[in-house]
């Protein structure tokens, strides 16, 4: 398994991964650039993505760049920027078909390689700006995008937790950006940060598939240069803060289902040594159907459709989120607070504790097949500033026993309870 | 055992009819790490009215009960399926359609373990009165869920819209009052109905030895007795050509409008060829003009009608079918004017070799890499098999289309009784 791990170098300026697979059709390229989390730039990192999927200096029009897709076996071209703990992270993926499954076709890698250059470093620029039209419709894009929220309530609760949850933290900012920065946003503004983000971000590619490396570092070295010279300095620091009193915000909107969100403090991070031992007590508690989680709040009581939780690991965070009848509130709570408790008592079985480690390791090595899944978890070492191979990463969640799943818990600490309810209180139905 | 190696995509697949009807395809897949394994039934929330097995009169059941029996056939009489797989390192999942249900799992260790756990649960149905009742508050709460999520009634407004008579009109999960009517012999007389082997099949697909895991799946049924399978009768009421509802108008609370326009296909049942060739064409024609470097995307993005929320999809099945093309939109009665145009326009349309050459490419490209997905290559090959189509073999069937084929289905792709338009909206 540790083949997988693929070789790693830095090259002008640019952290370079190769991982060589025979398990796809097709080689994935991605681009992962980060940033710490700031509330200046998250709107400009928010809309870069939507103005660099539009075209580039050699296919301006959407059109023509998307026939240039088209032509490369219908590749596909995503760019989008999320949130992993304090830091903002662009993702440019280009995925395409292996040429070695189409007969008579040999250019495909080479040509994919250029286009995959030309939409980081190459965007479709007028004098000291982006096109100015396309500026103007993605802004509005993205206007659309802030507002659609609303619409997703399971999304919007999540939202609104942390919101209320990491008021003042960085982690509280809005992956999509804010209205009042877009409309005071102007293109100008846009293309320094860009020029500025595209030399100074934490730069990480990654290529996989099967593929010839040393062709493929010539192309990529050849083509892509920056010159980081001031490399940013991450506060490497946890992402901390106690949680001290648990506050409950109750919400009301004119919704059929109540969504109640739960939001604690795990006080433990990726880099840590209990992260294996939180990532068992998530996988007890609430990660599968065998859960905790599960079996009481649906299974035994029947109050919901889904009840489950999960780890934010650069943060320090664990969410529970659960759709309920608006008058099971209280009851609903109640019994995630029990389940809560009888964690930190260790009230599980050696069994229980056995088959979640199973789980746990099934679902690492299920997502290692899957070439997004496999990037991502490359990278997430990449961003916790640890590195660590799969064998390791297996033997860790293997070693993890009952008094460090019990360990874990007991700095678990509830931080905010929100409740998204229908209007006309609690006990309307 | 069969097997057939298809060599330019590199696949090899085995395959067999077992004794009591059960269909098996087996895909090793030694470079993975994991196995996945679906068991699924051609029987889905469509299939209302119908002879119940070993009975001669038809019935009716209650909308929502395939739904209903897929949940329970997750607990047994003293146990809970998901258990058992937790037991064995899987992860357990299943799904109802309009046309199948289907009980799955994804595992890296004990694979042949729990495939046999996957075909018992399924096989071993025990329903209570109790339990039944018991489910009752937790489909409300998926039924619920649907509820608020706009774009799943904007999907089914817009089904609604289309069809007048045919029961995919019928909410997949029923309505909170429809299943509160559901009791346990309903669910007995679908099951015994509808999972007979001859109606089932099992794909799994990953790293494991194919012959012993056929041998297993073999002894297991053989195990198992089932009663004579006459033929199935399904009853499905006559549908018009025409949409049922030129449009479709929904109230619910959103920030923006939502509209969609569906294009209904004939409920005309089609030889394999034939569909095969309306699928393939049907979805890469709205994908030529829809996707984001197509003309009429184009033309709706420059007049600000759409944003990325914009979609479109094809669904073909062997008694109806549809495609819809949707958006978050400020202006819906705009935008679905200007879908309707664009739509009828394509009639007089003609599509030049190089174009389609193009398309060709793309739909090829969307193929292999969407066969990087062992659940993409499992669900797929098992319901074109159903059609009597292999999935492996559709490569060279896109290859030898021609320029003609497809100008000559996008002359009748459209007209405009089969167009309608589903709106949601705050007010």
């Amino acid at each position: 398994m540790d083949t997988i791990q693929g070789k790693q170098e830095n090259e002008n300026g640019l952290n370079l991964h190769f991982i060589q697979s025979k398990k796809y059709k097709t080689i994935n390229i991605v681009a992962k650039l980060r940033a710490p989390l700031e509330k200046d730039t998250i709107t400009k990192r928010a809309l870069l993505p939507y103005i660099l999927k539009q075209g580039t200096k050699n296919y301006p029009s959407r059109s023509e760049f998307q026939l240039k897709l088209d032509d490369l076996y219908g590749a596909v071209l995503s760019v989008d920027g999320g949130k992993k703990g304090e830091n903002h992270i662009i993702t440019v993926r280009l995925e395409f078909a292996n040429e070695k499954f189409i007969p008579q076709e040999s250019s495909i890698i080479d040509d994919a390689i250029s286009l995959f250059h030309e939409v980081l470093f190459q965007p479709n620029v007028k004098e000291n700006g982006f096109d100015e039209s396309i500026f103007k419709r993605e802004k509005d894009t993205l206007k659309q995008k802030i507002n659609a929220i609303q619409d997703d309530k399971m999304s919007y609760a999540n939202m609104r937790l942390i919101d209320e949850m990491c008021e003042n933290e960085p982690y509280q900012l809005h992956v999509h950006g804010y209205e009042e920065d877009l409309n005071k946003m102007t293109n100008e503004n846009l293309y320094d940060y860009y020029k500025n983000m595209i030399q100074q971000d934490d730069m990480d590619i990654y290529v996989l598939g099967d593929f010839d490396e040393k062709t493929i570092k010539e192309k990529i070295t050849s083509e892509m240069k920056r010159d980081q010279s001031n490399s940013i300095q991450y506060n490497a620091s946890k992402a901390k803060k106690s949680a001290g009193e648990s506050k409950e915000i109750i919400e009301k909107q004119n919704v059929q289902q109540a969504k109640l969100h739960i939001g604690y403090r795990t006080n433990i991070v990726f880099q840590d040594e209990d992260y294996f031992a939180l990532q068992v007590f998530n996988g007890l508690f609430g990660g599968f159907p065998s859960s905790k989680l599960f079996i009481n709040v649906r299974e035994k009581n029947s109050l919901a459709y889904y009840a489950s939780s999960r780890v934010e690991s650069h943060k320090g965070l664990l969410f529970v989120f659960s759709g309920i009848a608006p008058e099971d509130f209280e009851k609903a709570r109640d019994i995630i607070r029990v389940q809560v408790t009888a964690m930190k008592d260790g009230e599980f079985s050696e069994d229980e504790l056995t088959e979640t480690k199973d789980q746990i390791v099934n679902q690492f090595k299920e997502t290692m097949d899957h070439p997004q899944g496999l990037i991502e978890m490359m990278y997430q070492q990449v961003v916790g500033n640890k590195k660590l191979t799969p064998n390791q990463l297996v033997e860790g969640i293997r070693n993890v026993t009952k008094e460090d799943v019990i360990q874990a818990a007991s700095k678990i600490e509830e931080d905010t309870v929100y409740l998204l309810t229908s209007e006309g209180g609690s006990k309307d139905e | 055992m069969n097997k057939q190696t298809y060599k330019n995509i590199n696949e090899t697949i085995y395959s067999e009819k077992l004794a009591n009807g059960l269909t098996v395809f087996l895909l090793p897949k030694p470079e993975m790490a994991k196995a996945y394994g679906i068991f699924s039934t051609n029987y889905g929330s469509i299939d209302q009215t119908f002879v119940p097995i070993g009975e001669s009169e038809e019935i009716n059941v209650p909308e929502g009960v395939a739904h209903f029996l897929e949940h329970k056939l997750f607990e047994k009489k003293d146990r809970d399926v998901f258990a058992d797989f937790g037991k064995q390192g899987a992860s357990p999942n299943a799904y109802t359609s309009f046309t199948k249900t289907a009980y799955l799992f994804s595992a890296t260790t004990n694979i042949e373990q729990n495939v046999e756990t996957l075909i018992d649960f399924v096989q071993e149905p025990y329903f209570s009165e109790q339990s039944v009742e018991k489910e009752k508050g937790i489909i409300s709460q998926e039924i619920k869920m649907y509820d608020d999520q706009p774009d799943w009634q904007s999907f089914m407004g817009t089904i609604k819209s289309m069809f007048k008579n045919h029961p995919v009109k019928i909410d997949i999960a029923g309505t909170v009052e429809s299943i509160t009517s559901i009791t346990k012999d309903d669910l007995y007389t679908c099951y015994h109905t509808f999972y007979h082997p001859e109606n089932m099949s099992l794909f799994v697909a990953g790293n494991f030895d194919p012959e012993t895991m056929m041998d297993m799946i073999t002894s297991n049924q053989q195990k198992k007795s089932f009663k004579e399978m006459e033929e199935l009768k399904r009853n499905f009421p006559k549908e018009p050509e025409d949409v049922a509802m030129k449009e479709n108008k929904i109230t619910m609370p959103v920030s923006i409008p939502k509209c969609t326009i569906g294009i209904k296909e004939s409920s005309v049942e089609l030889s394999k060829e034939a569909f095969l060739r309306k699928d393939l064409l049907g979805s890469m024609v709205i994908s030529h003009f829809f996707s984001t470097g197509g003309e009429f995307y184009q033309e709706l993005y420059k007049s600000n009608l759409i944003d990325d929320s914009f979609y479109f999809e094809t669904n073909l099945e062997k008694n109806f079918g549809y495609s819809m093309i949707g958006s978050n939109t400020d202006n819906p009665d705009e935008f679905s004017k200007k879908v309707m145009e664009q739509l009828l326009s394509t009639n007089d349309i003609q599509l030049t070799e190089e174009v389609f050459s193009r398309m060709k490419k793309k739909k090829i490209g969307q193929l292999l890499r969407s066969m990087n997905s062992l659940e993409f290559i499992a669900n797929k090959y098992t319901s074109y098999h159903s059609m009597g189509i292999n999935l492996f073999e559709i490569i060279p069937e896109i290859q030898k289309l021609t320029v003609d084929d497809v100008n000559s289905f996008i002359k009748s792709w459209i007209s405009e009784n089969r167009l309608a338009v589903c709106t949601i909206s705050a007010q």
